[in-house]
């Protein structure tokens, strides 16, 4: 176990810088996600801290330790691949087994035939039999260590594959995308069970992942990647509930926020389509981007919005509804209802009110797309009026 | 009833033109060849008498049939390995270069793509005994240079080692192709695992996953190594003395210059047995074994 430093890691391919200037310190023992978009770099990143990609610049460091001059299988790392990289010609107890096999036994050991002769071949080779053997128990797939890759489903050989690395109690266990190649259902199973396996065994996980819900159930620290840097590293509740860029509040989220950028007059009070809702402190800019989640919008009669705006399409979600609401400039604006407010009428001209959960609303600066210290309150004109929903 | 018709009419018509070609083109020849090895039938003649296995024995106690059958097993022996083991080490070679790959698969390649009874002209010139660069280049170094082409106990390693040059191009794009289907990804997974060497990444992963490139490309060299004529034709007409004399070439003089179709029915039946031996090894014994099922 190991805590993982990384101090400024940039990375060229030609002229194409795809990491710039990244530092992390992933806490020992810490679960820790690298979220983002395909093609930010996260890849490339724990391939580094594999040490099966050269930094072009900066360096890792575990436990305090710079890393940089060693090779993979001595920096004793783990690694779970999306294709899971399995040994086609080898049994699953073989795949579990290669790994201690390769730090254990010396090349002439290992020649099959000779590894029954040698005493002390065999010694180690019952050893590495128990310990495959305990690891399979804990996984749960002693009863298919004699089938090759070929024979197993998708989800047998993820857990193989998460197997062969824990098999040998890594110092630190890296996973790229793991889940991705799984359906829907395996992959939920999947997640508890890594988690399961993180806290059993209590090793550094650094796990790579596009899937912002994968990132946000498991981890205890993620850190969100955009275009090759670091965006924003926290805890999941924290980049949800106060994201430092506008960038990271609409990549975090099953259903993206919208954004939509209005004028303030002097007095603080928001122009554009918005009524009756002010922000203060007042921004530099005179011009503010609201960030609102489709749950921290409600329908209203139209008299009672924030924003007025006619209902383009509906998604039924399951348990409620997803309304997609376009304002008069044309942008759209998500708004859940739930359920038992899915079945009331709106107005009869077809507009609805939309009204912001004034405090939930995060406020960004239209140019640099930072989050601002202020909040929204309300200004009058809007009052609290019982909410309508949409046909369901 | 109409519907089982139809079905069978339609596997028929798509089937049968094969089916049809193969039988008229392979099996009933290979048949026929077959009866024609028990009789003493010449090329043309009007009779013909059932002789049992007598070509076969001839073959036996003909000093150039024993040496036509054991000569092509040297051969066969020598070829093969040589030249996949070259071959594999040819494509891990161009696969390491940082530039000029298509170079080198171009340069390995162009044997295979030459005309072959071209290239024995230039071969006979390289290895002539007084003119020739080679054993110029021998003479340099001070070493006798030997008669490549007519010293009895050399000219069937001289000729397998044209063979060998001959295939070993081919072989390398074969085992390009394998290599490049390797997942990247297991490399990675190996080094992690522990391979720290590039020789152990290669038992680990390269080896193991060229198993089927590997053995397709042993039976295709050693089907084509059984096959060999053109070399023997061109540069040695299987001399001096029987010492170059091949299946093939043998075959091909007993049945097309003496027209005896008996005696080339046996030979050909005697080749025909080898190939289908190492057919039936391949299939039977190692397919399963390489393809992880």
């Amino acid at each position: 176990m190991a805590t993982i430093t990384l101090d400024r890691i940039t990375k060229r391919f030609g002229s194409t810088e795809v990491l710039h200037d990244i530092s992390l310190s992933i806490p020992n023992g810490a679960f820790f996600s690298l979220l983002g978009p395909s093609g930010c770099g996260k890849s490339t990143l724990l391939r580094i801290v594999a040490g099966l990609e050269r930094p072009s610049s900066g360096g890792v460091a575990f436990d305090g330790r710079p890393v940089g001059g060693q090779r993979p299988s001595a920096r004793n790392v783990a690694m779970v691949f999306q294709s899971y990289a399995l040994y086609p010609h080898l049994t699953a107890r073989q795949n579990m087994a290669l790994p201690l096999a390769m730090r254990r036994l010396t090349w002439v050991q290992r020649l099959i035939g000779l590894n029954r002769l040698l005493p002390s071949a065999r010694r180690v080779n019952r050893e590495i039999a128990d310990q495959v053997a305990r690891t399979a128990q804990v996984l749960d797939i002693a009863a298919l260590l004699d089938r090759k890759p070929g024979q197993l489903s998708g989800g047998q050989k993820q857990r193989v594959a998460v197997g062969r690395a824990l098999v040998r109690q890594p110092r630190a266990f890296l996973l790229d995308e793991p889940l991705s190649n799984l359906d829907a259902k395996l992959r939920v199973q999947m997640r508890a069970e890594l988690v399961e396996v993180h806290r059993r065994f209590g090793v550094t996980m650094l796990y790579v992942t596009h899937d912002q819900v994968e990132a946000m159930t498991m981890s205890d620290r993620i850190a969100v990647m955009l275009n090759g840097r670091i965006a924003q590293c926290g805890a999941p509740e924290t980049l949800y509930e106060r994201p430092e860029t506008l960038e990271v509040a609409q990549f975090v989220g099953t259903t993206p926020m919208t954004a939509l950028t209005v004028p303030v007059d002097g007095d603080g009070r928001l122009g554009g389509p918005v009524r009756g809702l002010a922000v203060e402190p007042n921004p530099p800019g005179r011009r503010v981007t609201l960030g609102v989640r489709p749950e921290d919008a409600a329908l209203v009669p139209p008299p009672d919005g924030h924003l007025t705006a006619a209902l383009a399409r509906q998604e039924y979600v399951g348990g409620g509804i997803l309304a997609f609401a376009r304002l008069a400039d044309g942008a759209v604006m998500q708004v859940q209802v739930p359920a038992a407010e899915a079945t009331a009428t709106g107005a009869a001209d077809g507009l609805l009110g939309i009204r912001l959960a004034a405090a939930r609303v995060h406020l960004f600066d239209p140019l640099t797309g930072r989050r601002l210290p202020g909040r929204l309150r309300d200004a009058g004109a809007a009052s609290a009026h019982p909410r309508i929903g949409v046909h369901g | 009833m109409a519907e089982r018709l139809r079905h069978a009419l339609v596997v028929t018509s798509l089937a049968g033109p094969a089916t049809v070609a193969m039988l008229v083109l392979i099996f009933a020849p290979t048949g026929v060849v077959a009866v024609i090895s028990f009789t003493d039938w010449t090329l043309g003649a009007p009779t013909l008498r059932w002789i049992g296995l007598d070509n076969y024995a001839a073959i036996l106690d003909d000093r150039a049939g024993r040496a036509a059958v054991i000569n092509t097993l040297i051969y066969v022996g020598v070829v093969m390995p040589a030249s996949v083991g070259l071959g594999l080490l040819a494509a891990l070679g161009v696969r390491a270069q940082p530039f000029g790959q298509s170079f080198f698969r171009a340069a390995y390649f162009l044997p295979v793509a030459s005309t072959f009874v071209a290239m024995a002209i230039v071969w006979q010139m390289l290895l002539h005994p007084s003119l020739g660069p080679v054993n110029a280049a021998l003479g340099l170094v001070g070493l006798p240079g030997p008669d490549w082409l007519s010293d009895r106990g050399l000219v069937l390693y001289t000729l397998a080692l044209i063979g060998v040059w001959e295939t070993v191009g081919y072989n390398m794009v074969l085992f390009l192709a394998g290599l490049s289907a390797i997942p990247r990804h297991l490399y990675d997974a190996a080094e992690v695992d522990g391979a720290r060497s590039a020789w152990s990444r290669f038992w680990t992963v390269t080896w193991p996953m060229l198993g089927p490139t590997l053995l397709f490309v042993v039976t295709i060299t050693a089907i084509r190594s059984f096959r060999v004529f053109e070399s023997v034709a061109a540069l040695t007409d299987g001399g001096p003395g029987h010492a170059s004399e091949v299946l093939v070439f043998a075959l091909y003089r007993e049945g097309f210059e003496y027209f005896r179709a008996g005696y080339a029915g046996a030979l050909t039946m005697v080749f025909f047995f080898f190939i289908l031996t190492l057919t039936l090894v391949q299939v039977r014994l190692l397919d399963r074994r390489v393809h992880y099922r």
